[in-house]
C-alpha cells in the first residue's frame, strides 16, 4: 500500500465570518493549501461539513467547492459524519490515496453556521443525534453532552470544577495562536461564574460554534517531495469507528467505546501503542468528552481523566499535551470542518511551525475527532516523514 | 410542516409502544427492524409500563426553536423498568429537585408547536415523579 | 308536559370505570384580587388548578382516560366510542378525541368525536355513551369532560376558570361499579355565556347567568328526574351539581332540599375551581372515591347556552375494590405547588397577545 503524506496545509481563522459566504470560506482554506503543497493539483476532492443543507440550504458541495476553487473537471463530493465530518473527509482522502487511484487528493473541511441567527442553529446542529428519539425530547447537543457530564460526576462522586482544568489549559494553549477564536486565558473564578448552558454544563464547559474552513492535501511521498518546500507529514493510521447514535442506546453512556476502538485500530496499524505519541489532539467540543476521550484512549483510568489536568500532564511541556492550540474550546469549534483544523494543526506541530504554540521535538501525534458521545470516532496517527535512506 | 413523520411513530410517542424480540426476548424502544441484542428480525408489539427511573439529567436553559415555550426544562435518561433507557423530558417537577435515581412514570404530554400557533401539535411521552 | 321523561337505555348500563386529573399547579384567589382590585379578599373559590405549559384538553384527557382503563379492568381495543367534551380543545378543527384514543389504544373501530355545550359537554357525551351502549351498539364506550378554562384577564372569570376533568367508561350495569338509573335532561336556548368564533376569551351575562340560567336548568332538570324516580333528595346519600363557583352549587342544593354533608365530598370548585366540562364529573370522581356500595348519587350538570343533564346513579358492590386501582381525586387535589400571577400568565398563554 503507497505511503500517504500531507503535502500541504492551509486554513482560516475559526471565528464569526459574517463577510465570508461558505464557498469563499472554503476557497481560501483550499487554496492556502494547495499553495502549501507548492501548486499540486487535486484529483479530487473531499468536503468535510456537516450543516450546509439545512443552515446555507445548500447542497451538492462537492460540485459547488470544486467550481468555485476552479477544479472543475476532478472528482468531488462531501463527506457527513456530523461534527466528525472533517476527520471523515481526512479519512475519504487518506483511502484515495493509499488505494493508489488518486495521486493527489485534497480535503477541504468547512462550516458555515453565521447563515442562520437565532435559536435555529441549535435545532441544525441537533440533527446529528436521533432526530426522532433525541432531538425531538428538546435535546440539543449540548444537553446531550450535559447528560453524560451529570452521570460521571454522579458515578464518580466528583463536582463540575474537575472539568475547568480543560477549558482554562485551551485558552492557555490558543494565546499564541494566531487562527483561533479566544487568545485570551480564562481563570477558575470565571469558569465557576459562568452562565449555565444546560446544568451541569456552562457556559466554558462547550466549544463555542464558529464558522471555519481548513484544508489539507494528500499524495504520495515521491510527488510531494518535487514541490513542497517543507517537511512532509505522514498518515501512519487511520480508523473510523461508530457506536450508538443515541445516548440512551448504549449499556454504559461513560464508556466512548467508538473512541476506544479507533485509537486502538489506528495504532495498531502505525505499529505503535498510545503511549508513544507526543501530543494527543483530542475532541474537546464539551469539557466531559475531553476526560471521556483520554480514558477511552487509554492514558487515565475510567473516572480520572480529569486527574491528568492536575500534574501538569497535559500541559504543552508535559508528558502528553492535548489542545496544542486551543482545542476546540478556544480555536473555535467549526463543527464539520473542527477534523481537518485537528489534522492541520497536528501537522504544523510535526513539521516544527506551530510558532509560539509548538510542542518541542513532537514527531508523532494521535488525533481524533468524535461526533456526539463518540458516536462516530475518527482517529489517525500522523508521524513526520522521514525519507528512508 | 413535517407531519407524516410524527404521524409514522405516534403509538411510540404517545404511550412508548415498543416491541419484544421474539427470539431473545429482549424488550426494545423505539421498536428497530432488527434486534440490538441478537440481531434477529425484531417486530412483536410490546406496551412498555412507563415506570422507570432517571438515570441521568440535564436542565435546558438554551432551547431549540419549537421548544423555548418551556424553559427552562429538564431532559433525562429514563431507565424503562423493562431495561431500555428513553431520553424524555420531565415534566410536572414543581419545586421538586430532581435526582439520579428517583422513580418517575410516563404521562403524555405536549412535546412541541410547529409554526406558532398555526401548526400541529406533538404530543409524546414525557416522565414526572411518581404520582403515588 | 310530556310523558316517560325520563331516559332508561334498552338494557341497563353502568359505570365500569372512571379517572380523575387535576393539573399540579394551583393559583390563590388573593394573586387575582390582589393584582385587579387591590386587595385580598379573594374571591368566589380559594384557589384554582391550572395546567402545566405542555398539558391541554388531550393530554389531560389522556391520564383521565388511562386511570378510568385502569379501574375498568379492560383493554382499550373493547371501547366502541371515545368522546370528549369540552370549551377548550387545542384545535378549532381536529378532533381531540383521535389523540385521545390513539394514546390509550383505542381503535381504530371507534366512534371519536368532539362535543361541544360549554359546561356540560362532558356529560352530554355522557348520555350518548349511555345510549350507545344501553341500546346495544357497543359494550363500551367512553366519555371524557375536560378543560382548561380561560377568563380574560381581570374579567370575574379569572377566579374560577380552571383546569381538569375525568373520563368514564360506560358499559353493561353488570360489570360495573355503579348502575346509571335514569337520565333526564332540560335544554332551552339561553345566552348566558358564549365564546363566538376566533375568540379568545368568552363572554357572559353577569347576573344573567344565575338565575334564568343555571339556577333554572338545573332544579328543572333535578326536579323532573327526582318525580320521574319517585325520589327525594333524603334518597341520595350524595348530591354533584355543577360547580362554576362555591355558593351556586350550594344554594342549588338547597333549593332542591339537599343537607350540606350531601355536597360536601363532590364541592371541589373552592380548592380547583371550575373545570368546566369537567366540573361535575370531577365532582362525581370524588364521590365514588369515598361511597358505598348501595349509595345512590344524583348528578347535575349544567352548560350555558343552556342545559342541564341530571343523573341517578346507585354504586355497586363492585366499586371498593376498583378505586385504588388509579389515582383518587384526593390525591390529585393534595399535589399542589402553588403559582403566583405572572407564572400563571406564562402557563395559560396570557402574555402572548
Ligand atoms: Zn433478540
Amino acid at each position: 500500500m503507497p505511503e500517504v503524506v500531507i503535502a500541504g496545509t492551509g486554513l482560516i481563522p475559526a471565528g464569526e465570518h459574517w463577510e465570508l459566504s461558505l464557498r469563499s470560506q472554503a476557497t481560501r482554506a483550499l487554496l492556502a493549501a494547495k499553495k502549501d503543497a507548492g501548486g499540486l493539483e487535486p484529483q479530487a476532492l473531499y468536503i468535510g461539513n456537516f450543516l450546509a443543507s439545512t443552515v446555507s440550504h445548500q447542497s451538492n458541495l462537492g460540485a459547488l467547492l470544486t467550481d468555485w476553487s476552479n477544479h472543475r473537471g476532478i472528482e468531488g463530493f462531501t463527506v457527513e459524519a456530523a461534527e466528525a465530518s472533517g476527520g471523515g473527509a481526512f479519512r475519504m482522502g487518506y483511502l484515495a490515496v493509499a488505494s493508489g487511484l488518486v495521486d493527489v487528493a485534497a480535503v477541504v473541511g468547512v462550516e458555515k453556521v453565521t447563515d442562520v441567527v437565532g435559536p435555529g442553529l441549535e435545532n441544525a446542529i441537533a440533527e446529528g443525534m436521533d432526530y426522532d428519539f433525541e432531538a425531538a425530547q428538546g435535546l440539543t447537543l449540548a444537553g446531550q453532552a450535559a447528560l453524560v457530564m451529570r452521570r460521571y460526576m454522579h458515578t464518580y462522586r466528583v463536582p463540575r470544577q474537575v472539568f475547568a482544568g480543560f477549558p482554562v489549559l485551551a485558552h492557555e494553549n490558543a494565546v499564541g495562536n494566531p487562527h483561533a477564536m479566544f487568545r485570551r486565558p480564562i481563570s477558575l473564578k470565571a469558569y465557576e461564574e459562568a452562565a449555565m448552558v444546560c446544568d451541569p454544563l456552562g457556559l466554558f464547559d462547550m466549544a463555542p460554534y464558529a464558522d471555519g474552513a481548513a484544508a489539507v492535501i494528500l499524495t504520495r511521498p515521491e510527488l510531494a517531495r518535487a514541490t513542497a518546500g517543507r517537511a512532509l507529514v505522514r498518515v501512519s493510521g487511520s480508523a473510523v469507528v461508530i457506536d450508538t447514535l443515541a445516548l440512551h442506546d448504549r449499556p454504559d453512556p461513560l464508556a466512548f467505546d467508538a473512541a476506544r476502538i479507533s485509537v486502538q485500530r489506528a495504532c495498531r496499524q502505525a505499529g505503535i501503542t498510545p503511549q508513544d505519541v507526543d501530543f494527543f489532539e483530542l475532541t474537546d467540543s464539551f469539557s466531559i468528552y475531553a476526560a471521556l476521550s483520554l480514558e477511552a484512549a487509554g492514558f487515565a483510568p475510567l473516572g480520572k481523566g480529569w486527574e491528568l489536568l492536575q500534574d501538569g500532564t497535559l500541559r504543552r511541556d508535559g508528558k502528553l499535551p492535548i489542545q496544542t492550540m486551543g482545542g476546540f474550546k478556544a480555536r473555535g469549534n467549526p463543527l464539520g470542518a473542527s477534523g481537518v483544523y485537528q489534522i492541520v494543526e497536528a501537522a504544523r506541530q510535526l513539521r516544527g511551525e506551530a510558532g509560539a504554540c509548538q510542542v518541542a521535538g513532537a514527531k508523532r501525534a494521535l488525533v481524533q475527532n468524535l461526533a456526539g458521545p463518540a458516536s462516530t470516532a475518527v482517529t489517525h496517527v500522523l508521524e513526520r516523514w522521514e525519507p528512508k535512506g | 410542516m413535517e407531519v407524516p413523520r410524527h404521524w409514522r411513530i405516534r403509538q411510540q410517542r404517545y404511550s412508548l409502544v415498543g416491541e419484544v424480540c421474539p427470539h431473545c426476548e429482549a424488550k426494545i424502544f423505539p421498536p428497530r427492524d432488527v434486534c440490538p441484542e441478537c440481531g434477529g428480525e425484531a417486530k412483536t408489539r410490546f406496551d412498555f409500563s412507563g415506570r422507570g427511573e432517571v438515570f441521568s439529567f440535564a436542565v435546558m436553559h438554551d432551547a431549540p426553536a419549537g421548544y423555548e415555550k418551556t424553559t427552562p426544562y429538564t431532559v433525562a435518561l429514563v431507565k424503562l423498568e423493562e431495561g431500555p433507557v428513553v431520553t424524555a423530558q420531565l415534566t410536572d417537577l414543581g419545586e421538586q429537585p430532581v435526582e439520579i435515581g428517583m422513580p418517575v412514570e410516563m404521562v403524555t404530554r405536549k412535546i412541541r408547536e410547529d409554526e406558532e400557533e398555526r401548526g400541529v401539535i406533538l404530543y409524546g411521552y414525557k416522565f414526572r415523579p411518581v404520582l403515588k | 308536559m310530556m310523558a316517560n321523561r325520563v331516559m332508561k337505555p334498552a338494557r341497563a348500563v353502568g359505570i365500569v370505570g372512571y379517572g380523575a386529573y387535576v393539573p399540579r399547579y394551583r393559583l390563590p384567589a388573593k394573586y387575582i384580587s390582589r393584582l385587579w382590585e387591590g386587595s385580598e379578599s379573594g374571591g368566589p373559590v380559594k384557589e384554582k388548578a391550572v395546567a402545566g405549559l405542555d398539558e391541554d384538553v388531550v393530554t389531560m384527557s389522556i391520564e383521565a382516560a388511562r386511570n378510568a382503563l385502569a379501574r375498568g379492568q379492560i383493554h382499550a381495543e373493547v371501547l366502541r366510542a371515545v368522546w370528549v367534551g369540552s370549551e377548550s380543545h387545542p384545535y378549532a378543527v381536529k378532533p381531540s378525541s383521535t389523540i385521545v384514543a390513539e394514546a390509550i389504544g383505542a381503535g381504530p373501530s371507534i366512534q371519536a368525536g368532539d362535543w361541544q355545550f360549554a359546561c356540560k359537554a362532558g356529560t352530554e357525551a355522557l348520555v350518548a355513551a349511555i345510549g350507545l351502549v344501553g341500546s346495544g351498539m357497543a359494550d363500551y364506550a367512553m366519555a371524557i369532560g375536560m378543560d382548561t378554562a380561560q377568563g380574560r384577564p381581570g374579567d370575574q372569570l379569572e377566579y374560577t376558570a380552571a383546569s381538569g376533568g375525568a373520563a368514564y367508561i360506560l358499559g353493561p350495569a353488570e360489570h360495573s361499579l355503579a348502575v346509571i338509573q335514569g337520565s333526564y335532561s332540560f335544554v332551552t336556548d339561553t345566552p348566558d355565556f358564549w365564546r363566538r368564533a376566533g375568540q379568545r376569551y368568552p363572554e357572559h351575562g353577569q347576573r344573567f347567568t344565575g338565575e334564568p340560567a343555571y339556577f333554572r336548568h338545573i332544579t328543572e332538570a333535578a326536579r323532573a328526574l327526582m318525580e320521574e324516580m319517585g325520589t327525594t333528595a333524603a334518597d341520595y346519600r350524595y348530591a354533584v351539581f355543577h360547580q362554576p363557583n362555591t355558593k351556586f352549587p350550594q344554594r342549588a342544593g338547597q333549593l332542591l332540599g339537599f343537607q350540606e354533608e350531601q355536597l360536601r365530598p363532590g364541592l371541589l370548585s373552592p380548592v380547583i375551581g371550575n373545570t368546566y366540562a369537567g366540573a361535575a364529573l370531577i365532582g362525581l370522581t370524588a364521590v365514588l372515591d369515598v361511597a358505598q356500595p348501595g349509595d345512590r348519587v344524583l348528578v347535575v350538570s349544567f352548560g350555558s347556552g343552556a342545559g342541564s343533564d341530571a343523573f341517578d346513579i346507585a354504586v355497586t358492590a363492585a366499586l371498593p375494590e376498583k378505586r385504588d386501582l388509579a389515582p383518587r381525586t384526593a390525591d390529585y387535589i393534595a399535589r399542589r405547588t402553588e403559582i403566583d400571577y405572572a407564572t400563571y400568565a406564562r402557563f395559560r398563554g396570557k402574555l402572548a397577545e
